[in-house]
């Protein structure tokens, strides 16, 4: 008799919590999950000095030294400059193709050179390299707006059209090496 | 004379949900595998700069990073002078620096070191950091910064 019933319990794990389960973890890891995108201004620092080497000539025209002090008041080639000058200048230095004799002579040869002074906040200092970032990626654009009719942005990656616009306006930004006394 | 009496599907009117949690554990799964549990505790505050002309770094992997700023203590308060931290640890002095980043170069040699700076920090410190990176051959660096809010310049 007693064996009989017991023949009729239902020898599977239960599954209809297993849904449940699973939707708990999922909304844990729902919650958890962060995908944010990591964004910022790239740059490559130039290699260690030799000892006793010397800086590369540059002329004096295709270096457009920009200099922040302590108190963010900027010198553009020894001259007061405002932020909001920043690009502006630096668009005609680059983009000067040799007719202003005190600006650059082409666009792969100019320099752009940004010294701070070591009490600069770096606030200021990241909204001056963006201001440079962007005069190059104005001329960029237009550069390539005039050649193939549609901005850089929107070349392909890794394409010749995007390499010729590179190599053409080469993002040359140096930073000048701090002063031995800081 | 029509005849109202409804007719009646002969299929069943439920929506099968047997599969239901297989669907659910597909998604599980892909959030499972996307979800980066462990970030760093920082041991410093940071403020973001905000930029305009910024890109997104594609490769997460290939980023190792250095926060540099004020350094957090105990009972929410804020150090007066600036700290520099890699993964869990402050670096008191900044030479270590140079054979932290070397070794994590040789592990990685498409390294790029995203500076996480605070807004109000110095430069003397940071062109102290860029120094050593540049002794290390770390020459790939990435100022972190973040976009401005919509409809602020």
């Amino acid at each position: 008799m007693f064996l009989e019933k017991r023949k009729k319990e239902d020898p599977e794990i239960p599954s209809a919590s297993l849904a449940d389960i699973a939707f708990l973890l999922l909304i844990f890891f729902l919650v958890t999950t962060t995908i944010d995108v990591d964004t910022g201004i790239g740059l490559v620092l130039p290699p260690p000095p030799k000892p006793n080497q010397k800086p590369p000539p540059i002329k004096k025209r295709n270096m457009l030294k920009i200099l922040v002090n302590a108190q963010g008041n900027i010198l553009i080639n020894d001259k007061p400059a405002s932020m909001s000058e920043v690009k502006t200048k630096a668009e005609k230095f680059i983009d000067n193709m040799g007719k202003d004799p005190n600006l650059s002579e082409s666009p792969d040869k100019a320099v752009v050179s940004l010294k701070t002074d070591s009490k600069t906040p770096y606030r200021i200092y990241i909204h001056m390299l963006d201001e440079v970032k962007g005069a190059y990626h104005d001329l960029r654009n237009s550069r390539s707006r005039q050649l193939y009719g549609k901005p850089f942005d929107e070349l392909k990656d890794g394409s010749s059209k995007k390499k010729a616009i590179k190599k053409y306006f080469p993002e040359k930004i140096s930073e000048a090496e701090p002063n031995k006394s800081d | 004379m029509p005849s109202f009496k409804k007719s009646k599907a002969k299929t069943s009117q439920e929506i099968p949900t047997a599969s239901m949690p297989d669907i659910v554990f597909i998604l599980l799964i892909f959030f499972m595998v996307t979800t980066v549990l462990r970030e760093v505790k920082l041991r410093v505050k940071i403020d973001y700069v905000h930029a305009k002309n910024i890109q997104k770094i594609e490769q997460k992997r290939l980023v190792s990073y250095i926060y540099i700023g004020p350094e957090k203590l105990a009972g929410n308060k804020i150090s007066d002078n600036t700290a520099i931290q890699i993964d869990d640890a402050i670096i008191n002095n900044k030479t270590n620096i140079r054979q932290i980043m070397y070794d994590k170069l040789k592990q990685q040699p498409k390294l790029i070191v995203s500076l996480r700076v605070d807004k109000n920090a110095q430069m003397g410190i940071v062109t102290d950091v860029k120094q050593e990176l540049r002794k290390a051959g770390t020459l790939r660096i990435n100022y972190s910064t973040k976009p401005y809010p919509k409809g602020q310049m």
